[in-house]
């Protein structure tokens, strides 16, 4: 028995140490810059071979700690090299002239203070604000009265709540191009025939802006509604059968009883709908691509005149290439985001109270 | 049992029945017209006229053999990608959230707080110097991270992983640690424990964290279009869709014989597995 665990430890070392050995040795040929194409496999291999060494190791006392660590890396790795190490270097490039690639030197908050000398920047920043504004107003309205239409006693309910729900299934860029089909020619023959305007509605920016917001609304109410209906079957029917009781009616109930009660809800909803609307990029790309022409804003013509703010940091960077900037913008469009969520969550959390 | 109809039934049906043609109508004009050639769709996109199977096959053919679009390699892709994230996401995720939760020591807040707070982070902060880093990562260890399976697998994961262990911890908080504990007892090594006791309890929380991930990673277009570029051998479908339109600008009957083949996959699984979806999606959104 001795004799095994003994065998087991020098074994199991053994292996650790294989695997160090293979770390190094493809790290080595990585730095000494040899074009020997197994390196990467035998780093792979190498990370693999120290795990089980690891673990096979025979020990009553540490083997706890041990698992954790071979539980947590693989995950905790990945989010590391994916999220966390891009986030520092993205706040950290967007003080410099990084082109994507390289850089060499630091401008300090140049960056900042220059994009808001750019007008087209301020618009897109301008009509995103205006876009959320709307679509949290206008989504969880109609998300909140499909979702009571939906839980009426009605035949067939069922069809319909997953009716509403299927455009949610699918991608925005998908959608952005049949609803791009939509517009410029359904929509165009039937403003044709009724008015004899002969333009589509994506190609001005006021008409076009409007048809990202109706795309958005038809894309995610049903999924709004989904929540709502979840917080409207958690009221307690003995309250509304109370209230029906004391003479109430049913717009009472809704009003005084159901809405006060799924307060929560509509944080979550709310906030949901914040978030989604100000990231939203691929329905914007697909159907307008942000163009539209804007005559004068600031003593200046604009061309980008539906180009919300992803799509304007997505443009400035990979279309412009000015990789600096574009950053810079998107650390900025962080900032706002999380200043405007956390207010969201406050503002709301307050309301729940008082309701 | 028959009830009457009274005129307040009568037009909340009609507002029901409105609003689907609403929302159907978009998919409905898609079906109708793939089975129409250019110049009909053109004439009016509102018809049925000109509607054969020819037509369709027609369309559907050169949509399919289209070089910039390749269907089935980029549906293989696609597929490839969505169930490998899902399948490690789900089994990384539940070994860290296990881990993050059994152990109530400093580090393990640490890492959990760090988790969480990244989940406000948006995609455009990171992207661009993510794209950087995997280019130099890649040329420096020799492991192609661009224009790969590995290197768009590794980004999913790393980008699920935030939200997977959030609703994980969740679930694993409420499973009764005496559990655990009569297994150590017994003489049970905490890696069995995990996977023989932990791991079978964890079968709706995964549920909803495979159908939150995989709707999201299915439809994402940017990380992809960004990792993988348009002109690469390795597209996924939002990507593939992309590059197919770009090239034809004009051509509905295509495009939209496309868009269609690109839906379809996601509909047939929406039928099969609604309450699923549905509720998994909404279970999701509560708990975050």
């Amino acid at each position: 028995m001795r004799g095994n665990k003994a065998a087991q430890l020098v074994i199991s070392i053994l292996v650790l140490l294989a695997g160090l050995a293979s770390i190094i040795i493809s790290l080595i040929i990585d730095i000494l810059r040899i074009n020997f194409s197994f390196r990467g496999g035998m780093l792979v291999l190498g990370i693999v071979l120290f795990f089980m060494g690891l673990y096979f190791i025979p020990t009553q006392k540490h083997h706890k700690a041990i698992i954790n660590v071979i539980f947590l890396f693989p995950l905790l790795f990945c989010f590391a090299v994916t999220v966390i190490i891009p986030f520092g270097l993205g706040l950290f490039y967007s003080t410099t002239d990084w082109n994507g690639i390289r850089m060499t030197g630091f401008v300090g908050l140049k960056n900042y203070t220059e994009m808001f000398k750019d007008p087209s920047f301020l618009w897109s920043l301008i009509i995103t604000v205006v876009f959320v504004i709307i679509n949290m107003i206008a989504v969880n309205v109609i998300g909140l009265c499909l979702a009571v239409l939906c839980t009426s006693k009605i035949r067939a309910v069922g069809f319909f709540r997953a009716a509403y729900f299927i455009p949610n299934l699918i991608g925005g860029i998908v959608l952005g191009y049949i609803w791009q089909f939509i517009f410029n020619n359904v929509v165009l023959k039937w403003t044709f025939e009724a008015f004899g305007y002969n333009s589509s509605m994506l190609s001005k920016y006021n008409t076009g802006f409007f048809a990202i917001v109706l795309v958005y609304i038809w894309q995610y109410a049903g999924y709004i509604m989904m929540i709502y209906i979840t917080g409207l079957t958690t009221v307690p029917t003995d309250v509304i059968e109370a209230s029906a009781i004391d003479g109430a009616n049913a717009v009472q109930t809704f009003f005084r009883i159901k809405l006060p009660m799924i307060a929560s809800t509509i944080t979550i909803c709310t906030f949901l709908t914040l978030q989604s609307a100000f990231k939203q990029f691929d329905v914007n790309m697909a159907l307008t691509n942000g163009t539209g022409s804007v005559q004068n804003f600031m003593g200046q013509y604009l061309s980008n005149g539906t180009q919300m703010l992803a799509l304007n940091i997505y443009n400035t960077a990979i279309t412009k290439n000015n990789y600096a900037m574009g950053q810079a913008k998107a650390v900025l469009f962080f900032i706002i985001l999380s200043i405007v969520s956390i207010l969201q969550v406050r503002i709301s959390n307050k309301r729940e109270v008082e309701m | 049992m028959v009830k009457k109809l009274t005129p307040l039934g009568i037009i909340i049906r009609l507002i029901f029945l409105v609003i689907a043609i609403y929302v159907l109508f978009p998919f409905a004009l898609v079906v109708i017209n793939v089975f129409r050639s250019a110049n009909d769709i053109v004439a009016n996109p509102v018809s049925v006229s000109g509607m054969s199977l020819t037509k369709l096959h027609n369309n559907l053919v050169s949509v399919i053999n289209n070089s910039n679009f390749s269907f089935w390699s980029a549906f293989m892709t696609s597929a490839v990608v969505t169930i490998v994230s899902l399948v490690l996401l789900a089994l990384f995720g539940g070994m860290a959230a296990w881990v993050i939760t059994r152990n109530k020591t400093n580090w393990s807040t640490f890492i959990y707080m760090t988790f969480i707070a990244s989940m406000i982070i948006p995609f455009q902060v990171v992207m661009l110097p993510l794209i950087s880093t995997f280019r130099d990562v890649g040329k420096f260890l020799g492991i192609s991270m661009l224009q790969s399976f590995p290197g768009i697998i590794f980004a999913y994961l790393g980008f699920g992983g935030a939200m997977t262990v959030f609703i994980l911890t969740g679930f694993i908080k409420t499973v009764p640690f005496e559990l655990e504990e009569a297994a150590s007892i017994d003489g049970c090594s905490p890696e069995r424990i995990y996977f023989n006791i932990i791991l079978p309890l964890l079968k709706p929380p995964v549920v909803t964290v495979t159908i939150l991930n995989g709707m999201w990673i299915w439809n994402d277009y940017l990380l992809p279009s960004l990792m993988l570029g348009h002109n690469g051998k390795v597209k996924t479908l939002p990507v593939a869709v992309q590059a197919f339109v770009g090239s034809y600008v004009k051509q509905w009957d295509l495009i939209l014989t496309a868009a269609l083949l690109a839906i379809i996959p996601m509909i047939i699984l929406f039928l099969f597995a609604q309450k699923q979806i549905m509720g998994g999606l909404v279970d999701g959104a509560i708990k975050s």
